[in-house]
């Protein structure tokens, strides 16, 4: 078991299959809030869905309505279960914490793969591979 | 943790004042650790955007009700544009639902004790910081002008950010906050023409294109009025994301001078107004008042248009703060407008708005409102002068 040690960003505890990608993220007008799926043209991840992941990616960029998108996936029972980050940008920040998605970053996000079983700690900011 | 935090804000967010009080400080706190800041600090003034219905959606409106439970603001705090006028939306075309669900927003607002100036100008209607105050604003082009043109200090918040500090009163001391990174990095030489406000929109735009953050300081603009300012300030912050600037002899930041010049030629320029013109553009919506116009601008408006009829496949929106809209009324000026067939629009502008599918070209003087015309609502772009935009109109 890998284990990996980061930095709180906003506290909880998650366990869940991971979706990663090395590529940032723009949750407005790059994920659809109703449904969790990536809409961004191009995007590695393009038409895959957050919804029930640990969705691990290096930071999130764009518009600071982002953080109302995150909001909505959570209204709408499609957000990630955790997140965890390379660094959080404060649009990625802010939106985990007024949706209160346990989410870490300092993490090397690049040692994480697709579909494997993660237990997220992210109050003492530890993310582990179990499987 | 390296964040010190005082008696009340530790308070604030142990619960004890409520918990849109303990959610705002634990946004802050956030940014705070993020960014390494030591110590909170208080504001004295609060822009938020994130007001118009069509970019909030349902989630967004259901997170304001939520904090406005038990949320109360604690400094002046102002608000950034809605989706519409909320007096006179009909006549504008606005729809039953979309008017019913703007207002829900606004009373989330209200009912926390913000100033629903819905306007993207608070420094010219009541909400205008002094030079070195710390304030805690939204609305990039608000941002850029309090940080560059008036010298006050603030991060470029967005909205969940600005009104966690409405309701703390409190920031995270870091970035433009701190002495250290207000100084200018690359230095720019103006040798193009700039005259108007749609020249000074394009000098934003390239300026803004080339230095995306990093500090300019610009010479050659030998003077400027409060108005070519204001739409340097929303282009600059637009296209580079630019939230503060020194502009020689017109900005009152102290700062040193930058070894590395750039040259900005008429040539560039020239190119920046061939980029935002498209070619065949049919022009059916002229906007002026982006950001919103000032009083001055809607007076010299309504000289252009008095006796004057606007061609009837045309629709004209002069978007402004409703204090200077009902300033306007009380002068005439709104009467000769809307006679002209021109409509004087308050609380809203043509970024914000829900007007997808209903226009095919804009004719504007602003560059930021060429670029959420273009990528908000598909929408074809021309930039010119106030005057050649009124003319356009009656023609």
């Amino acid at each position: 078991m890998s284990k990996f040690e980061g930095r709180k960003i906003y506290k909880g505890r998650a366990e869940g299959e991971a979706l990663v990608t090395s590529e940032d993220i723009s949750f407005y007008g790059g994920c659809e809030p109703d449904t969790g799926v990536i809409v961004e043209k191009g995007h590695e991840l393009e038409g895959k869905s957050v919804a029930g992941k640990i969705f691990v990616f290096p930071s999130g960029k764009g518009s600071t309505v982002g953080s109302y998108v995150l909001f909505a996936l959570k209204k709408a029972g499609k957000a990630p279960l955790a997140i965890v980050n390379k660094e959080t940008d404060p649009v990625v920040a802010v939106g985990s914490i007024i949706s209160e998605i346990p989410t870490i970053d300092h993490i090397d996000v690049s040692k994480i793969r697709t579909g494997q079983k993660l237990v997220v700690d992210a109050g003492l900011g530890v993310v582990s591979i179990v499987e | 943790m390296g964040l010190e935090l005082t008696k009340d804000d530790r308070d604030m967010l142990d619960g004890k004042h409520g918990k849109s009080a303990k959610k705002a400080m634990e946004i802050i706190t956030a940014l705070g650790e993020i960014y390494g800041a030591k110590r909170l600090i208080s504001v004295s003034s609060v822009q938020i955007a994130g007001v118009s219905y069509h970019n909030l959606g349902e989630a967004g409106l259901e997170y304001l009700s939520d904090m406005a439970e038990d949320g109360q603001t604690r400094v002046l705090t102002t608000l950034n544009p809605a989706g519409m006028d909320l007096t006179e939306w009909k006549k504008h075309g606005i729809s039953e639902s979309f008017a019913k669900n703007q207002k829900r927003v606004v009373d989330a607002f209200l009912k926390m004790g913000v100033i629903a100036t819905c306007t993207c100008t608070p420094y010219l209607i009541g909400n205008l910081p002094h030079y070195g105050e710390h304030i805690a604003w939204a609305e990039s082009s608000a941002v850029c002008f309090a940080n560059s043109v008036i010298g006050a200090m603030t991060n470029r918040e967005g909205g969940p950010s600005a009104l966690a500090s409405a309701l703390t009163g409190r920031t995270a001391e870091y970035g433009f906050h701190l002495q250290e990174n207000r100084v200018a990095q690359v230095r720019y030489d103006v040798e193009a023409r700039i005259e108007n406000t749609d020249d000074f929109g394009l000098l934003g735009q390239v300026i803004g294109t080339r230095t995306k953050k990093a500090i300019p300081y610009i010479t050659g603009v030998a003077n400027a009025t409060t108005e070519q300012l204001k739409s340097f300030c929303a282009s600059v912050a637009t296209y580079g994301g630019v939230a503060l600037f020194h502009m020689e002899g017109l900005t009152p930041n102290r700062t040193l001078v930058p070894d590395k010049t750039e040259v900005i030629t008429q040539d560039e320029l020239d190119a920046a107004r061939s980029e935002l013109d498209d070619a065949d553009v049919e022009i059916d919506f002229i906007s002026v008042g982006c950001p919103h116009a000032s009083i001055k601008e809607i007076a010299e408006i309504a000289e252009m248009l008095e006796g004057k009829k606007v061609a009837k496949e045309k629709t004209v929106w002069i978007t402004t703060a409703k204090p200077t809209k009902d300033l306007a009324v009380k002068m005439g000026y709104y009467d000769t407008i809307e006679k002209a067939g021109a409509f004087l629009v308050s609380d809203a502008c043509c970024a914000v708005a829900p007007l997808k599918g209903r226009f095919k070209g804009l004719l504007t003087d602003s560059a930021k409102a060429c670029f959420y015309a273009r990528g908000k609502n598909s929408f074809k772009t021309k930039i010119r002068t106030i005057e050649e935009c009124i003319k356009e109109a009656i023609a």
